[in-house]
């Protein structure tokens, strides 16, 4: 586990004029329902406690309404939150001064938007040198590292057009070489594959994923959509009503949901290629092939099937040996665990 | 019962003492500081003077090729720009080129100070929610009460000729272009705003690298019918002196001069005409980012 870069520690955000003298009923149990009824006002967040480690992907997964934007834009401070703490490589982002403010967001965080935020009357350069611009960067320097961005989300030859001249999936590639270009450890990103069709999305979550090979930055992604997480995820929190409900990595999320909503999130995945074996793991060790702790069961399985006593060892990705894998458990992996006996539904 | 046939109203002599005593403290005001204004006025009054004479000393045929020059610039369209030539050679031949040059002078002053004053205002407006609060009153004032109302104290003060003339056309002029400022800058996208925010814009960099640029559309909107209202003010601002096409006007309703009241008002629309086609082409064009495609 590598080393906190971010920490929230119970953060609450109620909206409404009067926020503040909320705090302490919502800490004794208000709920969401009952503060908007009997005072008008609206609890964004409530009580979020999250580590986010350095140089990882860490995606905030929830529907809309579930508080996940407001949540990303309180670590740049775009909203103040109500109350809570917020530290950043251990300095207090909430005690800043606007000054300080203002130069921890030009060096510390770039944030990609889901409606993009391009300027429209600028070109692509000039979109992707914005941040080194107001930094004060002279101008050869940002016109060559934008320059660079540019080719590295593939938009090489577009730079004098103007974003209403590209389609999406290249006005989000340029949002996202705009959050690239001022060199930024933490990069936060508002759903920002959200409006893209399906082929496009997945081919920006290629491009992330590969310049996340080299750039090792601490992402903070934002999605309501659970394919999206679990692809790109390092760890994934889900959150609902303001509320974190479930954080871990994507094989915890999957094979032990917290629960029903969890259960009912992820009933429509396909397990086959999102469980690795390293999930189905027993102790012991096997001869015969080896497979890889983050093979997916799909692959896993056809090896299995193969295999005489229909077991595999698994190795970690140096190649030692840390267990096996059986083919009934893979099987019954691949079967979601029935809901639970008492029906009783989350609301 | 009289009392209700009547409505209880201020006796007529206090009434009069009202009026007399604001109207004296004013005109002894007005008498006490009138020099004091003026002065202060004076640096414009010179400008106009000289603007005024330098248009009328140029040879007529520098004039045209500026102005057909400013209006290809503007419009970037062949049509309009000889449009507005043959326009001018009309006017001018029909003996309203000196005329022309003065309101022209004016109109150009008059927007000028418009628009030095009124974008500031509007940027005011557009950060500040209580100086908004604070102006839109006085903008509402300005548009709706009769202009010869507020040209008396301005007469009173200033005397009659061109700088009080000024004044009045500005007064009615101004309130378009610092609104459509207001509103303009409100209106720049609020994703746009936060995303330069999110990388540490400051106000003054956030003000003139995206929401003024975003803004101008609106902005130039106000400036064209800031042109059209100083226009429609130059027959009103010849009763107090300001010379130019107006003043014809003017003689030719008080002396039942058909043709020469026709002649000039004609050469006034030509004009806003003009100025309308152009600064509208010139607007237009600042947003061709917006039309994708077409941009190139």
């Amino acid at each position: 586990m590598s080393k906190t870069k971010l920490k929230i520690e119970n953060l609450y955000k109620i909206f409404g004029p009067r926020g503040k003298s909320f705090i302490d009923p919502v800490k004794n149990g208000m709920s969401k329902q009952e503060l908007l009824d009997n005072h008008s006002h609206v609890l964004g967040l409530n009580n979020i406690n999250l580590d986010i480690p350095e140089q990882r992907i860490q995606v905030i997964m929830g529907l809309s309404g579930s508080g996940k934007s407001t949540l990303i834009r309180h670590i740049n401070r775009l909203i103040e939150p109500t109350a809570g703490a917020i530290t950043v490589d251990d300095e207090d982002i909430l005690s800043m001064s606007q000054l300080q403010l203002r130069e921890f967001r030009r060096k510390k965080t770039s944030m990609v938007f889901q409606k993009f935020a391009l300027l429209p009357h600028k070109t692509v350069a000039q979109n992707v040198a914005y941040g080194l611009t107001i930094q004060g960067e002279q101008e050869s320097i940002a016109k060559e590292k934008s320059h660079k961005w540019i080719e590295s989300v593939g938009l090489s030859g577009f730079e004098e057009r103007y974003p209403a001249q590209l389609s999406g999936g290249m006005q989000q590639r340029v949002g996202l070489a705009r959050a690239l270009a001022t060199d930024a450890p933490i990069l936060l990103m508002d759903e920002a594959f959200s409006a893209l069709d399906p082929l496009i999305r997945t081919d920006m979550q290629n491009i992330l994923l590969e310049l996340q090979k080299d750039l090792h930055k601490t992402i903070i992604f934002i999605t309501h959509d659970l394919d999206e997480a679990l692809r790109i995820g390092d760890n994934i929190a889900i959150l609902r009503d303001g509320k974190i409900i479930q954080k871990g990595d994507p094989q915890q999320i999957i094979m032990k949901p917290a629960d029903d909503y969890i259960s009912d999130f992820i009933k429509d995945i396909n397990r086959g290629k999102v469980i690795e074996v390293k999930s189905i793991m027993q102790k012991g060790s096997s001869k015969g092939t080896s497979l890889d702790s983050s093979c997916s069961l799909e692959d896993a399985l056809k090896v299995l099937n193969n295999e005489k006593n229909n077991e595999c060892s698994v190795v970690d990705n140096k190649g030692k040996k840390i267990g096996k894998v059986t083919l009934d458990a893979a099987i019954g992996a691949l079967f979601r665990e029935k809901a639970s006996r008492n029906k009783e539904k989350y609301k | 019962m009289d009392w209700l046939a009547e409505f209880p109203s201020l006796g007529k002599r206090d009434l009069r003492d009202l009026k007399k005593g604001i109207d004296g403290s004013f005109r002894e005001w007005s008498r006490s500081n009138g020099d004091a204004i003026e002065a202060f006025f004076d640096p414009l009054y010179f400008f106009l003077v000289w603007l005024e004479k330098l248009l009328i000393a140029t040879p007529w045929p520098i004039i045209l090729i500026i102005v057909a020059g400013l209006a290809y610039l503007g419009s970037r369209s062949w049509k309009l720009a000889l449009g507005s030539v043959v326009s001018f050679m009309l006017i001018g031949y029909f003996g309203m080129w000196k005329d022309m040059m003065a309101t022209i002078s004016l109109i150009s002053v008059s927007t000028l100070i418009c628009i030095a004053v009124g974008i500031p205002i509007g940027i005011l407006m557009s950060r500040y929610d209580r100086v908004q609060s604070a102006i839109t009153p006085i903008l509402d004032l300005m548009q709706t009460i009769p202009i010869f109302v507020y040209l008396l104290p301005v007469v009173m003060l200033l005397g009659i000729g061109r700088v009080p003339g000024l004044i009045a056309v500005c007064v009615y002029a101004i309130p378009p272009i610092i609104r459509l400022t207001n509103l303009g800058i409100r209106l720049v996208d609020k994703e746009i705003l936060e995303a330069a925010d999110a990388f540490g814009s400051s106000y003054r960099q956030k003000l003139f690298s995206v929401q003024i640029p975003l803004a101008l559309p609106n902005i130039f909107a106000g400036v064209n019918q800031t042109i059209m209202m100083a226009l429609a003010m130059v027959v009103i601002a010849s009763m107090i002196g300001v010379k130019g096409l107006g003043m014809p006007v003017l003689q030719a309703v008080q002396n039942q001069y058909l043709t020469l009241g026709l002649m000039n008002g004609l050469a006034i629309v030509a004009l806003a005409i003009i100025f309308d086609r152009v600064s509208q082409r010139y607007g237009q064009r600042l947003q061709a980012h917006r039309y994708g495609k077409e941009h190139e």
